[in-house]
């Protein structure tokens, strides 16, 4: 199986933060500076969220440690972190 | 028109003046007793209970003693249906003669009578202005609108004691060109019905430096029972609202136990207010009158507020906000004014509103309404980094929906559960 490219990772990342999150935001403003656990996009509830539909929509398992804002805070963190998993999933 | 109809037939009245177009409406709209329709004045009406005429009114008006019913005033219920709030003539002077005490009027005097006649700001504009023979200036509701054309009227006319809701006020440091006129006549300027941004009422003592500013606070159940006299100059670190003070109008005031009203802060809880200016009764409506008061071991009847409040050795009672505005959101205890409050604190921001929902999914939604000033509108993530900057991560709200207005009330307050059909 062939890994999915970081870009759709983040994209589909990115439309779920602004889907569930951000009703209603320009999805311009969402970009890759933009700091989310620190920016109060994602508190504690949301970003559970964010863990469950990342694990079920690329088969990943997050770990606990994983679940802070050292690892989730931008958008090109929490692709990496995914593609991470999926390259051990190999 | 129903609603007009239903409050008239609810308080019984005797006899009604109405606007000739309204009139058709109104009277396809009463459910009450069989009325007699008479030509008045102009584009006025008298309607009047066909029994009126046989009634010895001349004898009746003799007859007034303190402890008749003055008037009552219809408030919107939490439940839809409008009460009537009984107050007598001993309530409405309290207040008059505390006013009378603290500002001085004189027939020198020109008020301005902005409020329309069913909110209870309209007791001090037309009986205080008459207790001391002052000048009433009667404002209509086209430039009580207009900021511009309000601005002009309140220095062409000379007022010198102006009391309105602080939206009015905040309209007329926005919009009204305060800088193009000169309101220099005016001396005190009071302000009741919500709390009043610091941000804003710097703005209007900067345009309107000369006045002494009052906070008054009082539901219409009690009219004004507490009252703050803004300091002059405001700090310049002040960020919090003022303090609704301490009571006046003869009445005396408590917080409830926590337990009434389930306060469960020790600093804060529900305000009680007890004197004179309290209201009779709800009309006809004794088991809500019943719940509305607490009654103490030595008889004495408590008002509840139903707003919370917390008590300081400087400054008086603080308004926290309504307790039923209060919602536990994860756990935590969210007082939704305060979220409003910070909200306040952006300066891109010229109106919030900030209300509950339901969530199926999620329990309590916070939804902030949101007025940008002129320029550019702030992405939500810009106003959710702003939040937490300002508040602690469970009172950041989930949704921000941005209004060109918020929706208003007849008495200028916002709509609140108009909002909540927004989302």
């Amino acid at each position: 199986m062939q890994a999915t490219p970081p870009s759709d990772i983040k994209d589909a990342i990115k439309q779920y933060i602004l889907d569930e999150f951000l009703p209603g935001e320009n999805p311009d403003s969402l970009d890759d500076s933009t700091p989310l656990i620190t920016g109060g996009v994602l508190d504690s509830i949301a970003t559970v969220r964010l863990i469950a539909f990342i694990e079920e929509r690329f088969g990943v398992q997050v770990d606990p440690h994983e679940m802070n804002a050292d690892y989730l805070n931008f958008l090109p963190d929490i692709a990496a972190l995914v593609a991470s998993h999926l390259a051990d999933n190999k | 028109m129903s609603r007009n109809a239903g409050i008239l037939a609810d308080c019984d009245v005797s006899a009604a003046l109405i606007s000739r177009k309204l009139v058709a409406g109104f009277l396809e709209a009463w459910r009450g007793a069989p009325l007699t329709v008479m030509e008045y004045h102009g584009d006025y009406l008298l309607l009047l209970r066909s029994t009126v005429r046989d009634e010895q009114s001349a004898d009746a008006e003799q007859n007034v003693s303190a402890d008749d019913i003055a008037y009552i005033l219809y408030t919107s219920g939490s439940t839809g249906k409008p009460k009537g709030v009984v107050h007598t003539h001993r309530s409405a002077l309290s207040f008059i003669e505390w006013c009378s005490g603290e500002l001085t009027p004189d027939n020198e005097d020109r008020f301005s009578s902005h409020a329309p006649f069913h909110f209870d700001l309209s007791i001090f504009d037309i009986y205080v202005s008459l207790a001391h023979g002052a000048t009433l200036v009667l404002i209509g509701d086209e430039s009580g609108k207009q900021p511009v054309a309000l601005a002009r009227l309140i220095a062409e006319r000379r007022i010198s004691i102006w009391y309105s809701t602080p939206s009015v006020l905040r309209f007329l440091v926005e919009y009204g060109r305060l800088d193009q006129v000169d309101c220099s006549a005016l001396r005190i300027v009071l302000f009741a019905g919500e709390v009043f941004p610091v941000k804003q009422l710097r703005a209007l003592k900067a345009a309107w430096p000369g006045p002494t500013y009052y906070n008054l606070y009082g539901p219409t159940e009690t009219n004004v029972c507490t009252f703050f006299q803004i300091p002059d100059p405001i700090p310049e670190d002040r960020l919090d609202p003022f303090p609704i003070g301490r009571a006046c109008s003869g009445d005396r005031t408590m917080i409830a136990n926590a337990g009434h009203g389930g306060a469960g802060n020790s600093m804060s809880g529900e305000l009680l207010v007890s004197g004179e200016s309290v209201m009779q009764a709800y009309w006809n409506l004794p088991e809500a009158t019943d719940a509305s008061f607490v009654v103490d071991e030595s008889g004495v009847r408590w008002y509840r507020t139903g707003d919370a409040v917390l008590e300081t050795r400087e400054e008086g009672y603080v308004f926290v906000g309504r307790l039923d505005r209060m919602v536990k959101r994860r756990g935590y205890r969210v007082e939704l004014g305060e979220i409003e409050t910070a909200l306040y604190v952006h300066s891109g921001i010229s109106h919030v509103a900030v209300i509950s929902s339901r969530d199926d999914d999620d329990g309590v939604i916070i939804n902030a309404f949101v007025v940008t000033a002129e320029g550019a509108r702030p992405s939500i993530i810009q106003m959710k980094r702003f939040c937490t900057e300002q508040l602690p991560a469970y009172m950041v709200p989930d949704r921000f929906i941005f209004l060109d207005a918020l929706p208003r009330t007849s008495t200028d307050k916002v709509d609140y559960q108009q909002l909540s059909q927004l989302v």
